[in-house]
């Protein structure tokens, strides 16, 4: 068993509204929201986050052709990351690196188009592409970033829903403890919005935003939301033991302080607050930590009626009205929900916090909901606080699958 | 259709299938492997894109045929030919 000590050296990222974390921290703390109206096969015009970084950066064409939009954002992330980390690339020996990505889902996508490609073709089968299988191996927005990267160690990807950019971090610090790799590409992407599947989905559960401004679709905690708006993104972290990112120098932006994921074993789609509130105080243990030890709680929220409110119950079982110093967020009133790649970019979202002390807010709530009033939220304006040394993500899953990670600010 | 007009045919499809590749010198009797960074998912590229833009079918014992320009040409244009004199 190697050192326990897994500390953040590198972030990647594209979100709806920024394809860095100076552009993503800045348009977090002046309200800028990501959210766009955009032609969805079968469903005409409707709201979601599109990211708007190049692929041609770090792609061919080619590449960018044959392989699918998780993929490409995969990359780019990874790409930005290890610029980030400023690890010698040339020099990493590359079956020492992993690659561990969380997805919501993968492979509606390509299928989708494919369907609708032979659907041409009186749909006859011999016009679907040769490329289907590769494109929609669950691995592979993970394995298109070995490919790009030239890295030999394992590569795969974390099907947890929309708890999986939260475990691909979680899943990366254990393999990392097990020294089973020397350095962890990690996190989550999302190509979602280019299947009309998932808005067809939300919809028919009456769970999908609607909004006359796009940029206040997304209002977790108002009393007028009205569901979720669903975006792609991705953010990839570069973690590695403490002593290796020591020995090199590297710049650190938090260490790993806790983590836990549980199930819900109750429902399909319906939250369950209780096994909700027992992942967060499982995860507060784990890192040796009280409640009023968080300073930043940044919550799963999706905007719909039911969801907010059940998170909300769990926080209030956990942190209840004795934690002055802990301010609640939301990430998604910005840039929707970004499914596989939700609870990477809403951490990578509050990590600066350590540097600025400013707790970036939940935009978009006109009439709070008395149901989500929590103490510490801080809505509308970014609210300067005397401390951050931790912060808490929550990201939560259908099917019942809840995670919970906690980072602090490194101390030697 | 002529042989150079059927080439052009395949040099369009190309361009798309690999449109980092610069076309502009590829020597019709050189094999496009040769000249170009093609894999094998290419050429199944090249024999899904005859068959969806010219109702082109290429069996499988025959993808050797399309090694090169030239000798795409020399197998490709009877068929396009056949097919225009049935239509």
């Amino acid at each position: 068993m190697k050192s326990s000590r897994i500390v953040i050296t590198g972030i990647g990222l594209t979100a709806p509204n920024g394809n860095s974390l100076a552009e993503f921290r800045q348009n977090l703390l002046q309200g800028v929201a990501g959210i766009e109206r955009v032609e969805i096969r079968y469903m005409g015009a409707q709201l979601a986050g599109v990211c708007h970084y190049d692929p041609l950066r770090y792609q061919t064409k080619k590449e960018i052709r044959v392989g699918t939009r998780a993929g490409s954002i995969s990359i780019y992330c990874a790409r930005e990351a290890l610029a980030d980390s400023r690890v010698d690339w040339a020099a990493q020996p590359k079956d020492r690196v992993g690659i561990y990505i969380g997805c919501t889902e993968h492979g509606n996508v390509e299928t989708e188009n494919e369907i609708y490609n032979i659907s041409k073709f009186n749909y006859d089968t011999k016009f679907w592409s040769h490329y289907h299988n590769p494109r929609t191996v669950a691995n592979n927005p993970s394995g298109e970033a070995s490919l790009n990267l030239g890295v030999t160690g394992p590569a795969y990807t974390i099907g947890a829903a929309c708890a999986a950019g939260n475990l691909g971090l979680i899943h990366a610090a254990q393999m990392l403890r097990l020294g089973e790799v020397d350095l962890a590409i990690c996190g989550g992407v999302s190509e979602s919005i280019h299947t009309f599947g998932i808005f067809a989905g939300f919809k028919s559960q009456n769970a999908l935003a609607t909004h006359t401004e796009p940029g206040k679709a997304s209002r977790p905690f108002d009393l007028a939301r009205n569901g979720i708006v669903v975006s792609e993104g991705g953010c990839l972290y570069t973690l590695e033991r403490l002593e290796d990112a020591q020995a090199r120098g590297a710049k650190i932006y938090a260490e790993i302080a806790g983590y836990h994921v549980n199930s819900d074993a109750s429902d399909y789609v319906l939250p369950n607050p209780v096994r909700q509130a027992e992942c967060v105080r499982a995860s507060i243990r784990r890192a040796g930590l009280e409640p009023r030890d968080i300073h930043i709680v940044n919550t799963h929220a999706t905007a719909t009626p039911l969801g907010d409110i059940q998170e909300c119950e769990a926080i209030r079982a956990v942190f209840g009205e004795g934690c002055p110093d802990t301010h609640v967020n939301n990430t998604k009133s910005y840039i929707g929900h970004c499914m596989g790649a939700a609870g990477a970019l809403e951490l990578a979202g509050n990590l600066p916090s350590f540097d600025d002390l400013t707790v970036h807010p939940t935009i978009n709530v006109d009439r709070l909901d008395p149901a989500c009033a929590l103490p510490g939220l801080v809505l509308n304006q970014p609210r300067k606080v005397a401390k951050v040394d931790t912060i808490l993500n929550n990201s939560f899953g259908m099917l019942g699958i809840n995670s919970t990670l906690i980072v602090k600010r490194f101390a030697a | 259709m002529t042989k150079d007009e059927c080439k052009k045919v395949v040099i369009d499809i190309i361009a798309d299938i690999a449109p980092d590749e610069d076309l502009s010198t590829l020597k019709p009797e050189v094999r496009l492997r040769d000249q170009l960074q093609l894999d094998s998912m290419d050429f199944l590229d090249i024999v899904m894109e005859l068959r969806k833009r010219h109702g082109i079918e290429v069996p499988e014992a025959d993808y050797i045929q399309l090694a090169s320009l030239d000798s795409c040409a020399n197998y490709l244009t009877p068929k396009f030919n056949a097919l225009s004199a049935r239509s």
